[in-house]
């Protein structure tokens, strides 16, 4: 019996102990808990952040917005800020997932191009959700040595001479996103008949296509593992830095144009604190650190006006002209019942 | 009362990490968004591309069950009559493998077999024709077989180095050439073994999603594939429960079927 009581006190010790883990990361205001993409921050502006303010940062990262979204919108971990991309912001507004940002704490947000604000509305229409962070194209990167002309269409990608030298994206939008559009249709439809057509593109791409990953494109074609890839613009100008033969192309029948954005989202138990990191990433200077780390384009006007070097203010894949934006769009979320569609086509591509 | 507090711990563990999370599975699969009762996730497996992620998966995790056999058979039967310190040492090799992380050996593999990779190198370099296998169903299969081997190798080689050397002895003696002995006496004395082996190599086939992301390029779907599918990319946890709960009937139906075969074939000596 004795034996008994001490395992009862035990478990009861045990079951105190993780209760009293819970509640310290809770309660305190030392921690800040942020998600965001992989590869998308220069680590030494968090410890920076750690320095400065004395708020230790919980760091992880996610692979695409669709991996995010799950464990935010189940409350699976106490995230205190994210950062999603415009239409999965949109997604999670919808959603009731988001807290209001108080801009009085993000005194730096004077330094975002108001243009980029304006883009905000788009998805936000009071703009009071999302602070821009980065943003960027879609396109082609291709090895020059390794295709027979200069890269300029999605056409490419169809291409039976590139057999087993494509590498795609692996979420569903991304993946329909090149279809749809080399089909003529704009890269957020939600008509069945247009989907259909796209999905029957794809399947018949499916066999050229070497492999489906996201974070893997930018080794497979520094590695020269493929001819032809599909890639987010920061990721390529960082692979052209290891292999000059890569060039990066936004195709002429038009793409994709993101803008990710710091969020606040509703699993958040210290908003000041998250404020903070926002208004820090915001810093002219900082902002800077992290562009020459990861290269995509920042929508900080003050940060461009620190840029000095000409090769990179004139690189198109950093910058592109407004010939390029204007023939790019931005996912907007198209709502549970279409990205159903778009889930269960791509799910009948990937088993054909 | 003494013995029966010494599996608390375990009663602890299983209810906290297997009885309830199984329960969530349950509830999850048998419920819609709304929370309302439904048995659409268990018939979303009826799904043209569901079926056949399921059809593929059955049908590699069957094939890489065989070649586990095939392979590990032989060697169990090898092993267990050379001298004791050599086969001891061999098991050893078998073994340790599985002392580093699995999924960083499937990643080797990936390096491996890659176009232009180490073994396509090779081959070019030897003047045979390219080796083209990664991305393929192929290669799924060769995954599972180097993952799983050693779950088939050991228990049959329990089994058999258990086997009284006078039972084969006697078969001898009564005249039962060598293929004899082992087709009626060591055998079936050993199915015990084979049994668990292919429990252990099937079940974890049939389930796997990282060996076909890995090795299959995320060109090929199987069931696991489509199950995490629903899970991390954010679709519907209760399609991904729902057919977690299909393929569970499946496992449980293979665990049947070995269990009764197993105690039919262990009793008859």
């Amino acid at each position: 019996m004795k034996k008994r009581m001490l395992f009862v006190c035990s478990c009861l010790a045990a079951s105190m102990l993780f209760t009293g883990c819970g509640g310290s990361s809770a309660g305190e205001n030392v921690e800040l808990n942020v998600y965001n993409w992989g590869e998308y921050i220069d680590e030494d502006v968090i410890d920076l952040f750690e320095e400065e303010t004395g708020i230790k940062v919980n760091y992880k990262t996610y692979d695409t917005n669709e991996d995010m979204y799950p464990i935010i919108a189940n409350g699976a971990a106490d995230w205190d800020v994210v950062c999603p991309s415009e239409y999965m912001i949109q997604k999670m507004l919808d959603n009731d997932l988001l807290l209001e940002i108080n801009y009085d704490n993000v005194p730096n947000i004077s330094n975002i191009d108001p243009d980029y604000m304006e883009t905000v509305k788009g998805f936000d229409p009071d703009a009071s959700h999302a602070v821009p962070y980065l943003w960027g194209t879609v396109g082609i990167l291709y090895n020059d040595t390794m295709v027979k002309e200069p890269i300029t269409s999605w056409d490419c990608l169809w291409d039976e001479t590139y057999a087993d030298n494509i590498v795609m994206m692996n979420n569903p939008r991304d993946v329909f996103a090149p279809a749809l559009i080399s089909c003529g249709y704009s890269l957020n439809s939600t008509d069945d008949a247009q989907l259909q057509e796209a999905a029957a593109k794809l399947t018949a791409q499916k066999p050229l296509v070497l492999k489906y990953t996201t974070d893997e494109v930018r080794d497979m074609m520094i590695g020269e593992k493929a001819a032809i890839g599909v890639i987010y613009s920061g990721e390529a100008t960082i692979c052209k830095e290891e292999n000059e033969h890569l060039q990066y192309v936004v195709p002429e029948e038009g793409s994709n144009v993101w803008l990710d954005c710091w969020v606040i989202p509703t699993t958040c138990k210290n908003k000041e604190n998250a404020e903070k990191w926002i208004d820090f990433l915001c810093r002219p200077e900082i902002a800077l650190k992290n562009f020459e780390y990861i290269y995509y384009s920042t929508p900080n006007k003050a940060t461009v006006d620190l840029i000095e070097d000409p090769e990179i203010l004139s690189n198109e894949a950093l910058f592109p002209g407004n010939e390029v934006l204007s023939r790019c769009e931005t996912f907007h979320y198209l709502g549970e019942e279409a990205e159903e569609k778009y889930n269960e086509l791509w799910k009948q591509v990937l088993s054909e | 009362m003494y013995k029966k507090s010494l599996s608390y711990p375990y009663l602890l563990w299983a209810a906290a990490f297997i009885i309830i999370p199984l329960l969530f599975i349950v509830y999850y699969g048998l419920t819609d968004r709304s929370g309302a009762f439904t048995l659409a996730n268990l018939a979303a497996i009826a799904t043209a591309e569901h079926s056949k992620a399921l059809m593929l998966s059955l049908l590699l995790s069957l094939l890489s069950t065989v070649i586990c056999l095939l392979l590990a058979y032989p060697l169990a039967l090898i092993l267990s009559n050379s001298r004791l310190g050599r086969s001891g040492f061999i098991i050893f090799l078998f073994v340790l493998p599985m002392w580093m992380n699995f999924l960083l050996r499937t990643l080797a593999w990936v390096v491996l077999l890659d176009t232009n990779g180490v073994i396509d190198s090779l081959f070019q370099a030897l003047g045979l024709p390219r080796f083209k296998i990664i991305n393929t169903p192929a290669a799924i299969v060769f995954g599972m077989v180097y993952d799983f081997l050693p779950f088939m190798i050991l228990p049959i080689y329990n089994v058999i180095s258990k086997i009284d050397i006078n039972v084969i002895n006697a078969a001898r003696d009564l005249g039962a050439n060598s293929f004899q002995t082992l087709y009626k006496v060591i055998f079936p004395l050993s199915l015990p073994g084979v049994i668990s082996g292919i429990t252990m190599v099937f079940v974890p086939s049939l389930t796997t999603f990282v060996i076909s992301t890995l090795l299959g390029g995320g060109k090929i779907l199987l069931i696991g594939n489509v199950i995490e599918q629903e899970f991390m990319k954010g679709t519907s946890w209760h399609v991904g429960s729902g057919l977690s709960l299909v393929l569970m009937l499946f496992i449980i139906l293979s665990m049947v079927l070995s269990s009764k075969y197993d105690n039919g074939e262990g009793n008859v000596l």
